[in-house]
């Protein structure tokens, strides 16, 4: 499973978003680093299809959005920057709602979401309403919808802004086993600089334009920066990261 | 995707919004007060001013109360289907759109089945107020209720893709006000939901062409003869013709984002 962004570009009338942006996804975990602004989720409303490219060409898979939608949703799994569970519904509802976005039966979703709530330490919060949860079990809730129907693509956009410190980690080493272990093509789009690892296939987006991409350290060694945080100074023209 | 798929896809979709509906009781309370103030207290106040008359499909005399039942019920649905398509504006932006057109399904068959559901939430009210009415006078036969129910699901659908139709066209909720005053309030007060046709031609012929065109006036006409277990056709064909042509429209203009 892969993903090719070729030129692609957008603006919100006169304010350019994504300018010729290019970019080749493998599998394992894909880390978008940008300040506020920067275009990683116009890029992530591009890569769901809930805005189409004014130019350039995005494909999944090889399957294009025009002709194949279907395909490549069914293979993809979104975290949104913003919660879109339903406060009013329970957990359980929440999930089986998705589910059955996806054709899947409110059976065979149970099977796939108790072991997911489980590794997340939500096992016990099924039938609570979405509204009593805090924020980081919510995002936890999420990490679980977008996996429901078990994707070769998964999006996450600033997945663990605002979190606690110990849902934040749960989250990242979550995640980081589901690119390992299912070989999930993941990009994470974040701005958060202690989530970079080394071996990350970093993409560096700053006013629309991706500055560089490629492994973390290799990127490091190749613009002669001490660290990720140097790198990405160097990158972005000095804007200040968290 | 099979068709187990979308049969899954499509209980889901309604499922959720009955859920919705039962988990936000306030919900049904005001989408029901108001036809109810309009019941006992307009139609109370205006009964004598208006009198009582003999017409189809009415064997005999009626109460002003009996007349504007039908138009009432419609109200209920014309207000639901603005405000479930306009929440789409809001949830296009930031809310449970985002989640639903992430579906591998075809757009239009989830718009079509969250219209669905929508429909068959408006039609649960207006059964619920129809039956409250009767604490008021308005009386209506235990079949009215069964054979109302189609008429009332399909005027509900129209309505859901009418508004859904509008929604296409605005981008901001704040423009709610302003459907209130160009959509809502002339197309409930340009009909025969308050009044008879006939008086309105007594009173203005233009005006009562404009009643005549507008597809409200067919809504209430098609309730009005179903509650008595009649077929009104030519209300029939409107609501109907006027259902497809929406949500051809609705569905095939929607966009997710603006």
């Amino acid at each position: 499973m892969n993903i090719v962004i070729e030129n692609v570009s957008y603006h919100y009338g006169k304010k350019v978003a994504l300018d010729s942006v290019s970019l080749d996804l493998t599998p394992g975990i894909n880390l978008m680093l940008g300040p506020n602004g920067a275009g990683k989720s116009t890029l992530f409303l591009l890569l769901t299809g809930l805005l189409n490219a004014k130019s350039g060409l995005i494909k999944v898979n090889d399957f294009d959005y025009q002709k194949n939608r279907s395909s490549i949703m069914a293979d993809m799994g979104v975290v949104f920057q913003q919660s879109t569970l339903d406060l009013d519904l329970s957990v359980q509802q929440n999930l089986l709602y998705f589910a059955a976005l996806h054709g899947i039966s409110p059976a065979n979703a149970l099977d796939n979401i108790t072991p997911m709530l489980a590794q997340l330490e939500l096992a016990d919060r099924l039938k609570d309403k979405v509204r009593t949860l805090n924020g980081g079990h919510r995002r936890r809730v999420e990490i679980v919808r977008a996996l429901i129907h078990q994707p070769k693509v998964l999006l996450l956009d600033e997945p663990t802004v605002g979190l606690d410190i110990e849902s934040r980690a749960l989250i990242i080493k979550h995640v980081r086993a589901l690119g390992d272990s299912l070989g999930l093509c993941v990009l994470w789009a974040t701005h958060l600089m202690d989530e970079v690892r080394e071996r990350d296939n970093l993409i560096v987006i700053n006013q629309g334009k991706i500055n560089a991409q490629g492994i973390t350290s290799q990127l490091c060694k190749k613009y002669n920066a001490p660290d990720v945080y140097q790198l990405y100074r160097q990158l972005t023209n000095n804007c200040e990261v968290m | 995707m099979n068709i187990s798929a979308y049969h899954y896809c499509f209980n889901g979709i309604v499922r959720r919004e009955i859920l919705r509906f039962l988990e936000q009781r306030s919900r049904l309370f005001s989408s029901l007060i108001r036809p109810l103030l309009w019941l006992i207290v307009f139609a109370a106040g205006f009964r004598s001013a208006l009198g009582v008359s003999i017409m189809e499909p009415y064997g005999t005399y009626i109460t002003y109360q009996q007349y504007i039942t039908p138009g009432l019920g419609c109200m209920i649905i014309l207000f639901n289907g603005m405000q479930s398509s306009l929440s789409m504006v809001y949830d296009r932006e930031m809310g449970s759109m985002k989640v639903l057109l992430m579906s591998p399904m075809p757009r239009s068959f989830l718009l079509f089945s969250k219209l669905v559901a929508g429909a068959i939430l408006s039609t649960l009210q207006v059964i619920i107020f129809l039956l409250i009415t009767r604490v008021v006078g308005v009386d209506i036969e235990f079949y009215g209720y069964i054979t109302a129910i189609p008429a009332i699901f399909l005027v509900s659908f129209f309505l859901s893709a009418l508004g859904l139709m509008l929604a296409n066209l605005i981008t901001q909720l704040e423009n709610f006000a302003g459907v209130m005053n160009f959509v809502i309030f002339p197309m409930f007060f340009l009909s025969s939901a308050l009044y008879p046709l006939w008086k309105m031609q007594e009173a203005s012929l233009w005006l009562f062409w404009i009643c005549q065109y507008n597809p409200f006036t067919h809504c209430v006409e098609l309730l009005r003869f179903a509650l008595y277990g009649q077929i009104n056709g030519s209300a029939l064909a409107v609501v109907l013709g006027a259902s497809v042509v929406s949500a051809v429209f609705a569905l095939s203009s929607f966009k997710a984002r603006k």
